[in-house]
């Protein structure tokens, strides 16, 4: 079937299916003039952490590179970066870094050289009124799938993801790589236990030397801990569903991943450079994940589960997916699309997963997702330091 | 409306999509019919033994190893964490089971 899509064509050749102007605190001490910034001025979107001092080493490097993706990411129109003038994920560098790689209109703002609080923030109001206003005059064109990263994700899984959500998630993977877009797996821990069945399908040896070193890299840190992995993973309400060991969960969870081959597997929150189904090493924990991939470019996000959860991205449109009908009904403040019918056998896999290529046509085009309407901009990033 | 489905032929135990009751008889294909004896019942989305596994064996959904079994179980009882051991990620025992379990290429 063919089926509609607009978005907004960059400078730069990306297309963006949502037109945010960005406020980017680079450090915990700007979050709260950040988001200050977004109730002045509508049409911004910012997010809270904690984090950006006291970093070194790789886990400065990575989050320095999820600062920048969001920031490169296509669904942003422009993007201020707010800094306090003395931590060590200088705004400038961020900033830098973003003007460098993309044409897009990024602006710096630090609260210690605009004299504090209250002068920051009527700059950075400022310059993201203008930005919102020149958003505002870019019209949608028609765009086509082959345009789109889609990261996937499970989370509040039950026994039926990896029956129905989750194959469904994985027709509509193998369809994108078919047209050319990409589709990203992640959560590495949750495909501990089936990285056999993605090694195989590596699209060479690198790839699957790869798969085995993250999944062993992931599984050491639980080593380390001394304790059983499934005290955290997986969850009490995984376990509730239905889910017995972390084996179980991440079969079902690689069912996302469809049957297509698998063409790179990139560190958090970097791009991908191929396209088709490409792996991102990220944790299972969901906010971490999802801003691992939006970092990393992608535009659009299939998230299932079983349990239901409010789960968004303050600059993707997240796609809600329930693995069963009875959770579609009682979270349905919270939940997009139904699969359930699935497992009644009202509906296949082919024709659930149809139903959500349409539903992600709509979505990039403009249709609001439950997350969106409720502005649920969720932040997380893997940290891998200790903080010092 | 179906009861249970088994993810491959080789699996050794179904998933409940259902609840089931204890004393429910289920059919299995290719196996003997099914009394569901645990006394609680089988929740929907919640796994049970369509064979005898004893202590030690691997449980097999989708065809795949998930666990392993931690006690006898009986076809018809429940499979969860009372009765499944995990096999990844334990870093509660050093048995040397999963530390170089990882075969690189």
């Amino acid at each position: 079937m063919d089926y509609k899509l607009s978005g907004y064509k960059r400078t730069d050749g990306t297309v963006g299916i949502r037109n945010h102007v960005l406020i980017l605190p680079t450090i915990v001490c700007a979050t709260q003039a950040a988001m200050n910034v977004t109730k002045l001025v509508d049409g911004t979107v910012s997010v809270v952490h904690q984090h950006g001092c006291a970093q070194v080493g790789v886990d400065y490097e990575q989050t320095f590179r999820t600062y920048v993706g969001m920031g490169l990411n296509p669904n942003v129109y422009g993007v201020v970066v707010m800094g306090l003038g003395c931590e060590t994920h200088q705004g400038r560098s961020v900033a830098e870094e973003i003007a460098k790689r993309t044409d897009k209109p990024v602006e710096l703002v630090s609260i210690q050289d605009h004299s504090g609080t209250l002068q920051a923030t009527a700059e950075a109001a400022k310059i993201a009124t203008r930005m919102v206003q020149d958003a505002s005059m870019i019209e949608r064109e028609p765009i086509r799938f082959s345009d789109l990263i889609v990261g996937t994700e499970c989370g509040g899984s039950d026994a039926c993801s990896g029956l129905s959500a989750n194959p469904a998630v994985g027709y509509v993977s193998d369809r994108i790589a078919q047209s050319g877009g990409t589709s990203i797996l992640a959560e590495t821990t949750e495909l501990i236990g089936a990285e056999h069945l993605l090694a195989e399908r590596a699209k060479d040896d690198h790839v699957a030397k790869r798969v085995y070193e993250v999944i062993e890299a992931m599984e050491n840190r639980a080593f380390s801990m001394g304790v059983d992995i499934r005290t955290g993973n997986p969850s009490p309400g995984n376990r509730k569903g239905g889910l017995t060991t972390l084996e179980e969960k991440s079969l079902g969870a690689a069912a996302k991943a469809g049957s297509s081959r698998l063409n790179e597997l990139v560190s958090y929150a970097e791009r991908p450079s191929e396209k088709g189904l490409v792996w991102m090493d990220t944790p299972g924990h969901d906010i971490e994940q999802l801003t691992g991939m939006t970092a990393g470019g992608a535009q659009l996000v299939l998230f299932t589960s079983g349990r239901g959860t409010p789960t968004g991205s303050p600059i993707a449109p997240v796609i809600k997916i329930s693995t069963n009908s009875s959770m579609f009904e009682t979270m349905n403040d919270n939940m997009d699309v139904n699969t359930g019918t699935i497992i009644e056998g009202k509906e296949t896999i082919e024709e659930a997963g149809e139903r959500l290529m349409q539903e992600i046509a709509t979505v990039a085009s403009g249709k609001r997702t439950k997350a969106e309407i409720f502005k649920q901009h969720d932040f997380g990033i893997w940290r891998i330091g200790p903080t010092f | 409306m179906r009861t249970h489905v088994i993810m491959r032929p080789i699996d050794n135990v179904a998933t409940a999509i259902t609840t089931l009751n204890v004393s429910d008889k289920v059919a299995i294909d290719g196996f003997d019919d099914v009394t569901i004896l645990t006394v609680d019942g089988i929740e929907f989305g919640h796994k049970f033994a369509i064979v005898e596994i004893t202590e030690g064996t691997d449980i097999i959904k989708y065809g795949e190893i998930i666990g392993v079994a931690s006690c006898d179980i009986q076809a018809g009882e429940h499979v969860h964490v009372h009765n499944v051991d995990g096999k990844r990620g334990r870093g509660d025992v050093n048995d040397g089971l999963q530390t170089k379990r990882i075969q690189k290429n």
